[in-house]
């Protein structure tokens, strides 16, 4: 199994800090804040996405993938957000 | 790694994604997961959604709060995340082959990744000592809305990620020892990369699973 590329190396201990921020963060707003419930739920969702984007482009390298794989890795999100949304609005209805 | 392999029969593989097999099958598998776990979810959206209250952190237990041990579980994200920077630098290392950072990293994988597992169960033997289950006690289910909704969604997406976390810890058991007996360079370290990719994406899940479970 040879490895035919080699990769940029992103500082993996930055990202981590920045993970571990993100964390705190969240788990102060969510105790902390007098923010209205939907602008919380917002605010966690946006938080949480931008800790897994951050974990699938640099610690997954996906930023520094071929094209092919970023596509290949990206095919379910689509198909997520249309299970969840149908979801959401089956429970609107 | 780019020409054409040839399968048993004489049969020409076409190398169409231009990556090694067990990655692409890794890829593909993951995306198969982010499936799985969107499936949970939805189905915790939909039940928490349509519930008429249900328990929220920051909020004292006996006036609905919930009773989750936030704190704890925020500390197992930490030990999560620190097991995901010494995967990567564990990779990093192999590619500059440096194997004596590999087993160091990789062992530090194992460790924090079992921790994880043993906080878990340390958490459910908690929960399950105050009837926080899948059906909760009936002193408990007085307190907390919708309990026992709360404890089969709870159970059923944290038991199923603590179930890829062990797997995990189990491959990157087999990995390090491989590692500790040289099994991997820098020209080959396929493996390494592989179940690199599946353990950050299990940390991945982890990081939604927290805030849509724990905060929200």
């Amino acid at each position: 199994m040879e490895m035919v590329e080699k990769k940029k190396q992103p500082n993996y201990y930055f990202i981590w800090f920045l993970l571990l921020v993100l964390t705190v963060v969240e788990v102060g707003i969510a105790y902390l804040s007098g923010l209205p419930r939907s602008v919380l739920i917002l605010v966690l969702v946006g938080l949480a996405i931008w800790k897994a984007t951050l974990v699938a482009m640099y610690y997954m390298h996906l930023r520094f993938e071929r094209l092919r794989v970023i596509l290949l890795a990206s095919a379910p999100l689509p198909l997520a957000v249309i299970l969840v949304l149908a979801i959401l609005l089956e429970y609107a209805r | 790694m780019n020409e054409a392999i040839t399968l048993p029969g004489g049969v020409k593989a076409e190398p169409g994604m231009r990556i090694y097999n067990q990655k692409l099958g890794m890829w593909v598998f993951l995306a198969s997961e982010v499936m799985f776990f969107t499936g949970l979810i939805g189905a915790y959206i939909i039940l928490r959604f349509g519930a008429s209250a249900w328990a929220l952190p920051g909020v004292p237990l006996d006036e609905g709060g919930t009773p989750l041990n936030i704190n704890l579980t925020a500390f197992n994200t930490f030990v999560l995340i620190c097991s995901s920077v010494t995967m990567v630098k564990g990779f990093a290392s192999i590619e500059q082959g440096d194997q004596k950072n590999l087993k160091r990293f990789l062992l530090a994988t194992v460790l924090l990744g079992a921790a994880f597992v043993g906080i878990q169960v340390m958490e459910y033997i908690e929960l399950a000592r105050e009837g926080f289950l899948p059906h909760c006690s009936e002193e408990l289910a007085t307190v907390v809305p919708s309990c026992h909704l709360f404890g089969s969604t709870f159970y059923t997406m944290t038991g199923f990620h603590g179930a890829h976390v062990s797997i995990g810890v189990l491959c990157m058991v087999w990995v390090t020892v491989k590692a500790f007996r040289g099994g991997y360079t820098k020209e080959s370290h396929g493996g390494v990369e592989v179940i690199g990719l599946y353990w950050h994406f299990v940390d991945l899940v982890w990081i939604i699973l927290f805030t849509i479970v724990y905060l929200i």
